[in-house]
């Protein structure tokens, strides 16, 4: 950090504990139409309107499905997308839609950690520069300190420091990652996005990389924000958990009295979706199937956006859209937007093969 | 006698790197009604071995015997192998979206399969199977989505348009690979959910092939895990889930986060890489990564034999046919005869992965 954000970030300092703030946060990405005059059609409606808090220290998950506006978010965290309308807080500094200069800074605290360990890695450069990049680009270190650096970085994540000079193609998909996890680590950020870290590697493979994000967070102090869409993942690594559906939160708690006690009937339909591997529990569990597809986010339903899917959805779902807050006396901290939310015991699903086919509404 | 009696399988492709040896060995057979779940990471061979049965895997060198209502699937004419393809053994994808050929109307890719097939159906009457198929999966609309082109169905749709597809001939066998990996949980669901009714109404017998334990544990009757081209372990679910004898087996169920739990306990991984198939490891395949390697491990390939003297459990591993499950007593079983079994080469190795475990991310006791 340069010396003129350090003393902007003790004087701004408010709340201690949140490290990153979203304030209704809206991301439209425009459709435009038309060869000399282009003209806005429509909008896809990716995040519409988050608030939350990632507390310092902590993990936060982030789970949804495909189009749900996760993925959105993370980068607008990272300040990869500019964000629509809204206000995103780090470390008690406004840091929405910064020129580029100024949100340098801030790009040292905030990393970054991607799904496909294939993709990320060019695999033209060895292994050392490409963890070295960091250290190029912000002018830290140089020559044989750099290389010293990304030596202990290698030895931190598990890599062999002698495989500097190696190309990614050398390495295997779980080695791969932990480059990925280098990389991002090279400047010490505070804060870094895990998206769908684990979601390409193989089971065996997986855990050992899920061991490594919790042993980095033990001795380094770090912040995630993980991003998945395997619930029991997320379940593990996770403090608190926010679900979203079509661009906005639907359900936010900590992770133990999400998955105790989900609220929201999405929540509940997702976690009983899950598979898991326990044949008995398996075939004793009953199943929320819902009906139909996610909706577009072109033109997102009025009113909630889950009702037309939605097993208890009345009237008023359909017009009036629900505040995230806490419902039947949840500690506070446990938010969910819903009108009619799910109470201990009740009875959603069925069997796993007991539902008729669904001939739903939706398309 | 069983639908399908798959025996010895071996499938290898030369490439220029050498001779890449997918399968290596793999004896099954499935009955009618029957789910089989086989279960595998990337490059255990689970889908060369089902792809080589319908003929899929082209300049493969293949040798064994796949017998389908006692004839041979592996020495058929392409002819006659075509005449099955589809009609009797059909297969679902993982990827619905590649699957589904992008410039023809579903309902037209579901109608020419049935028309090729049985050349008698009229057009206007496999045009209306295709309705009737689409309605049965659940596609609302169907006698207007019929006409709709892949790219117009969202992902859970299309691999709808795809088991309709499996299914219009109503086949006695459906071999469904990763059908589910590119879905979203809920849509999983609702596919998991189609299969397994659609499959008690038809009786048709089902091979699961996929990497996801979760969805194993959902339908399967009986399961076989394979590692490097081999099966290493075969039971029914229960015994699988429960019973494990394998320690590949083992290490996989251990390596899932626990979904019930609720304090956070950590995760075991399974040390190392899965290994190379173009040299793979001589013994059994997997001890260059088993916490209880002993030396006859190295040299002595162990066969697929009975475990713990239940009807059908077998397993491919020298540790005592009673070393099943997760209790401490088992555990204690395995350490000492591990411990007992390494004399030479094995203790040094044993060594070398004790300490690959205490790598940053991987385990600590």
């Amino acid at each position: 950090m340069t010396d003129t954000a350090m003393t902007d970030a003790g004087a701004a300092r408010q709340d201690d504990d949140v490290l990153v703030r979203l304030d209704n946060v809206v991301k439209h990405f425009p459709i435009k139409q038309g060869i000399v005059f282009k003209h806005e059609v429509a909008r896809v409606h990716a995040v519409d309107g988050v608030s939350l808090e990632v507390r310092r220290g902590e993990t936060l998950g982030l789970v949804g499905e495909t189009g749900c506006g996760k993925s959105t978010l993370a980068r607008c965290i990272t300040g990869l997308h500019p964000v629509t309308s809204g206000r995103i807080t780090f470390d008690g500094q406004d840091i929405t839609n910064l020129p580029r200069a100024r949100m340098r800074p801030f790009r040292r605290d905030i990393q970054m950690i991607f799904q496909d360990p294939y993709g990320s890695l060019n695999p033209r450069r060895r292994v050392g520069s490409i963890i070295g990049d960091p250290f190029a680009i912000h002018g830290v270190a140089d020559g044989p300190e750099r290389k010293r650096k990304v030596q202990e970085l290698m030895e931190l994540v598990g890599l062999k420091p002698e495989h500097f000079n190696r190309f990614p193609a050398e390495f295997s998909g779980g080695q791969r990652q932990r480059i990925g996890v280098a990389r991002a680590l090279a400047l010490r950020p505070k804060l870094i996005v895990c998206d769908e870290p684990v979601s390409a590697l193989d089971v065996s493979i997986q855990a050992q990389i899920i061991n490594l994000l919790e042993d980095l967070q033990d001795e380094l102090g770090l912040t995630y924000v993980f991003i998945a869409h395997d619930l029991s993942v997320v379940r593990h690594v996770s403090d608190r958990v926010a679900v979203m559906y079509l661009g906005k939160v639907a359900e936010v708690a900590e992770a133990p009295d999400l998955y105790g006690s989900p609220r929201h009937p999405y929540t509940n339909a997702l976690l009983s979706a899950g598979s898991v591997a326990d044949p008995e529990l398996s075939e004793r569990r009953e199943r929320i199937i819902l009906v139909g597809d996610v909706p577009s986010p072109i033109d997102p339903p009025k009113g909630c956006r889950f009702h037309p899917r939605c097993p208890k959805a009345e009237d008023r779902c359909a017009v009036e859209e629900p505040v995230l807050e806490p419902r039947l006396n949840d500690p506070a901290g446990h938010d969910a937007a819903c009108h009619f939310p799910v109470a201990a015991g009740e009875r959603l699903g069925q069997k796993l093969g007991a539902v008729e086919p669904s001939s739903g509404p939706t398309s | 006698m069983s639908l399908l009696e798959v025996t010895d399988l071996r499938v290898s492709f030369p490439t220029s790197d050498g001779l890449v040896q997918a399968v290596r060995g793999v004896t099954f057979s499935v009955d009618r009604g029957q789910t089989l779940g086989i279960v595998g990471e990337s490059g255990s061979g689970k889908s060369v071995s089902t792809q080589t049965l319908l003929g899929l895997t082209a300049g493969a060198d293949v040798s064994g015997q796949a017998m389908f209502e006692g004839r041979d699937l592996l020495t058929m004419s392409s002819d006659e192998l075509r005449r099955i393809r589809g009609a009797e053994i059909s297969m679902i994808f993982q990827d619905p979206l590649s699957a589904l050929h992008p410039l023809y109307r579903v309902g037209w890719q579901i109608m020419e399969m049935i028309r090729a097939h049985e050349p008698s159906v009229t057009k206007a009457q496999a045009r209306k199977r295709a309705v009737d198929l689409l309605k049965m999966v659940g596609i609302p609309q169907p006698d207007r989505r019929v006409d709709d082109f892949p790219h117009q169905f969202s992902g859970g749709m299309r691999q709808r348009a795809m088991i309709a597809m499996a299914l219009s001939l109503q086949p006695k066998l459906i071999v469904a690979d990763e059908p589910t990996t590119a879905l979203d949980a809920t849509v999983q669901a609702q596919i998991l959910d189609l299969m397994l009714r659609l499959q008690r109404e038809l009786d048709t017998a089902l091979i699961m092939i996929t990497h996801d334990l979760g969805v194993i544990a959902d339908l399967a009757d009986d399961v076989m895990v394979m590692y490097a081209g081999k099966p290493v372990e075969h039971a029914d679910r229960n015994t699988l889930y429960y019973q494990p004898h394998h320690p590949y087996t083992k290490g996989l169920l251990e390596s899932i986060p626990n979904s019930t739990g609720t304090e956070r306990e950590r995760l075991r991984p399974i040390t190392g890489q899965p290994p190379s198939l173009i040299n793979p490891p001589g013994g059994c395949p997997f001890h260059p990564r088993c916490a209880y390697v002993m030396d006859r491990c190295l040299t002595e390939t162990p066969p697929l034999g009975p475990a713990a003297g239940d009807h059908g459990h077998q397993s491919a591993c020298w540790l005592p046919e009673d070393a099943v499950g997760m209790g401490t007593e088992a555990e204690e079983l395995r350490r000492r005869t591990a411990e007992e079994g390494r004399v030479g080469a094995a203790r040094i190795l044993a060594e070398e992965i004790a300490n690959a475990a205490d790598v940053k991310g991987a385990v600590t006791s």
